[in-house]
């Protein structure tokens, strides 16, 4: 069925991008994770395991930005590209992936960097994507004489939180970088398939009928949540999928800049001031030192230095320190406060968003953030055999850790006391946590791993989209003045399609204007599991369906006359590949099975 | 016998073996025909886990100098290195020297962490007594004090010495002159 030899799983970060390889033609294959070589300095190649997702396009002065593989090449992806970012913040693309997801703007306008000066042609978010993912493309080919990374199967993962544009426009980059035998996995779930794979025979006594396991993945850039139920399929094991949190923008590159922010406090006192080179060293500094607190219980303080950057090391050194007091009062009780199971984020209102920036998450607080998941997906599990009655939030029995920042036991023990304490309070049991891998690579393991599980052999998890999508109508009232059109939000996409299957047509018809193209309001929701296709939703709860960037259907002219109105139905279905396709489906077709993709997300609408 | 030649990397892994393992040097000598000893297979992913370049014999590069030079450039980028060790210590005080120690401790430790393997060469406690059978690595351990007879040696152990057990530097790349261990920076 599949003649490539390697499954390849890649974790196209918002900081790091890793590419791990299984040799399934080997019987004890085990994923591998590619040294990828990039520039580290100017002229010099080195290997590392981590990519960072950075981008740095050369000045004239400095002349080419060579690779073994390329001489000519007038940008740099990797280490060179993170260190230039410091120095050079106006030339550097970083977060590529954090404005892939951003909800109302052109994800495909060539806006990064943001402060570019005038030499610069600047990239779309897309493009920065796919420069990745060329760049392993180009290394992966580098160390196996030619042989291109397209031919093999490929396993690219996304956030559990991505919207269905966003996983398009990640296919997009994907493709455009020639990986065309290609799936997409949920970074939580892969999180989960690298567990499973380091279990080996164990996992199955490990994770018993009834258990439900979440996945708490806070990277670099991205905070994700999962939760993923063990079922008993006639006596064989089976995971599924249940929930997945929002997309929230915290992670620890936040935490790092909110120690740094604390000690260059301390210096300003002392009437030393940083510029923007010194700052970044100072966030460096204060993530080793944080470290070291973290792994000494013993230590009160960790001196930090920040070094002078003249050639004269000695003189020009700031010296500070950083304290466990310091890092217990902002990182862990400023992300990770103790919190009720009653706490919620704050929210901010959408009244920023004509300014032209990343959508941070306005609560800063991880457990605010997580109760509000387990509250709001307290029915994932409901109807589910072996899951009791919900309770006033979503019972996990069971957690996965990963993502760099929770490689420190401290925050791992703050977000457990958290959660058994909600748990306790609702009457459950607490949690068992499942003994990660290395949690900056798991994520690439795991995706290469399920290659192998997908050619059949090994636990699969199942669960579809983790959302169910609607296409808004403005319903016929009259018009009031001062009040918004009311909108009938009509289901096009239930919960849980799966990878391969269609939806039912919906009976309703929407008029397009043939050879123009015509935008419909569109909304997800991840808690509304039971809505069927055709349905119309006149009301919702606050915060139950979410707006998505608008959609796009464009009727082509030929055989019809343009400026007619053609009506239409909207089936969706998900893709092999893992994204999810609408297509507009002509109430009397001119030809057998005439259909139109629609366009998910194609453009911000209109600024004025 | 007609099985495939060894490929280069397997080659290279070899000789890389045979100079780190002196036992196996030792059987591939008395083995007096250069047939190889049986190894196993080398990585299914060679390239994933790839053996360090022979940058010395990169054609375009002068054959002994750049793997220095790319180490010490290393050194500078990660720990300071070279500003440490060329600026003159005499007028600073012992915190100020701190300080810059761990800058230049902490960015060498992971700059070798990342890029050599480094470990003893005897695994007892220093000021253990110790006996060196006949047939020791006589490379790897140094005798000292009252060096006379033959093994069985008895000693005490003083240094436990290290070897660098594989290393894997940067290379240069495009036309850049690794003479460069720091670029002179102006901000504009």
């Amino acid at each position: 069925m599949n003649a490539s030899r390697f499954a390849i799983g890649i974790d196209l970060g918002t900081t790091h991008t890793a590419l791990a390889a299984l040799d399934v033609s080997l019987a004890s294959a085990a994923p591998a994770v590619l040294g990828v070589p990039q520039l580290v300095a100017r002229g010099t190649l080195d290997r590392n395991e981590l990519l960072p997702s950075f981008i740095y396009f050369g000045h004239a002065s400095e002349g080419s930005l060579a690779l073994p593989w390329d001489a000519e090449r007038s940008y740099a992806v990797g280490a060179y590209a993170r260190i230039r970012g410091a120095e050079s913040p106006g030339r550097v693309v970083a977060s590529a992936k954090s404005w892939l997801c951003h909800p109302t703007l052109d994800r495909r306008s060539a806006l990064l960097p943001l402060a570019a000066p005038e030499d610069i042609e600047k990239i779309s978010p897309v493009e920065a994507s796919f420069r990745y993912l060329d760049h392993l493309a180009e290394a992966w080919s580098f160390d196996h004489d030619g042989a291109a990374l397209g031919g093999e199967d490929v396993i690219l993962t996304v956030p559990a939180s991505f919207d269905a544009a966003a996983r398009d426009l990640t296919v997009e980059a994907a493709y455009a970088a020639g990986l065309e035998n290609l799936t997409l996995l949920e970074e939580p779930q892969a999180a989960l398939y690298a567990w499973i794979e380091a279990q080996g025979a164990r996992a199955h006594e490990l994770l018993q009928p009834g258990d439900l396991v979440l996945v708490i993945d806070i990277g670099g850039g991205t905070t994700d949540f999962s939760a993923i139920a063990v079922l008993d399929d006639a006596g064989k094991v089976e995971l599924r999928r249940v929930a997945v949190g929002d997309h929230i923008l915290l992670g620890g590159d936040n935490m790092d800049l909110a120690l740094a922010h604390g000690v260059a406090e301390k210096l300003g006192r002392d009437g030393k001031t940083l510029d923007r080179w010194q700052m970044s060293a100072l966030g460096f500094a204060c993530r080793a030192a944080k470290e070291q607190l973290f792994s000494e219980a013993g230590r009160a303080s960790v001196p930090v230095v920040v070094p002078g950057r003249g050639s004269d090391l000695l003189g020009g050194a700031l010296r500070s320190e950083l304290t466990r007091d310091e890092v217990e009062r902002s990182l862990v009780d400023g992300f990770f406060p103790n919190v009720d199971a009653a706490a919620r984020p704050a929210t901010r209102a959408r009244a920023g968003l004509t300014q032209l920036g990343l959508p941070y998450a306005a609560d800063a607080a991880v457990t605010r953030h997580l109760a509000g998941f387990l509250a709001r997906q307290k029915q994932a599990t409901a109807g589910l055999p072996g899951f009791s009655g919900a309770g006033g939030l979503l019972r996990p029995t069971a957690v996965l850790f990963n993502g760099g920042v929770v490689k420190a036991s401290a925050l791992r023990e703050r977000l457990l006391q958290n959660l058994n304490a909600w748990l306790a309070a609702d009457g459950a049991a607490p949690v068992r946590v499942l003994a990660g891998e290395d949690p900056d690579l798991a994520v690439a393991r795991g995706a290469a791993y399920y290659g192998l599980v997908r050619r059949g052999g090994g636990l699969r998890i199942r669960g579809g989209t983790a959302r169910a999508y609607y296409v808004g109508i403005e319903s016929p009232a009259p018009a009031v003045p001062g009040v918004e059109p009311p909108i009938v939000a009509l289901c096009v996409a239930p919960f849980g399609i799966e990878e391969g299957t269609e939806a039912e047509l919906p009976p309703q018809q929407l008029g397009v204007v043939v050879g123009e193209p015509v935008q419909f309001r569109f909304f997800g929701s991840s808690t509304r599991r039971d809505d069927p296709a055709g349905l119309e939703l006149e009301r919702w709860a606050a915060g139950e369906l979410e707006e998505l960037s608008p959609i796009e259907i464009t009727l082509p002219a030929e055989g019809r006359r343009a400026g007619d109105v053609v009506p239409v139905h909207v089936r969706a279905s998900v893709t092999p590949v893992g994204t999810l396709l609408i297509e507009a489906v002509p109430l009397e077709p001119l030809a057998p099975d005439e259909r139109w993709k629609v366009e998910l997300s194609v453009r911000s609408s209109p600024a004025d | 016998m007609n099985e495939p030649l060894p490929s280069f990397g397997t080659r290279f892994a070899l000789a890389w073996r045979i100079l780190f393992d002196a036992g196996l040097a030792a059987r591939f000598l008395k083995a007096g025909e250069p047939e190889a000893p049986q190894l196993p297979e080398p990585e299914p992913i060679e390239a994933a886990k790839p053996a360090p370049e022979p940058v010395a014999s990169r054609a375009e590069q002068p054959p002994s100098l750049d793997p220095a030079l790319q180490l010490l450039g290393l050194l500078q980028r990660e720990g300071r290195f070279v500003d440490f060790v060329k600026q003159e210590l005499s007028s600073f005080g012992d915190a100020e020297i701190g300080a810059a120690a761990r800058v230049v401790h902490e960015g060498c430790r992971r700059a070798l962490a990342e890029h050599l393997t480094i470990a003893p060469i005897r695994g007892e406690r220093e000021g253990a007594q110790v006996t060196l059978d006949a047939g020791y690595e006589v490379s790897s351990v140094k005798l000292t004090g009252n060096v006379k007879g033959s093994a069985p040696y008895r000693g005490v152990l003083r240094h436990r010495g290290w070897r660098a057990e594989s290393i894997q530097l940067p290379r240069a790349v495009g036309d850049h002159d690794a003479r460069v261990l720091a670029p002179a920076e102006i901000e504009l």
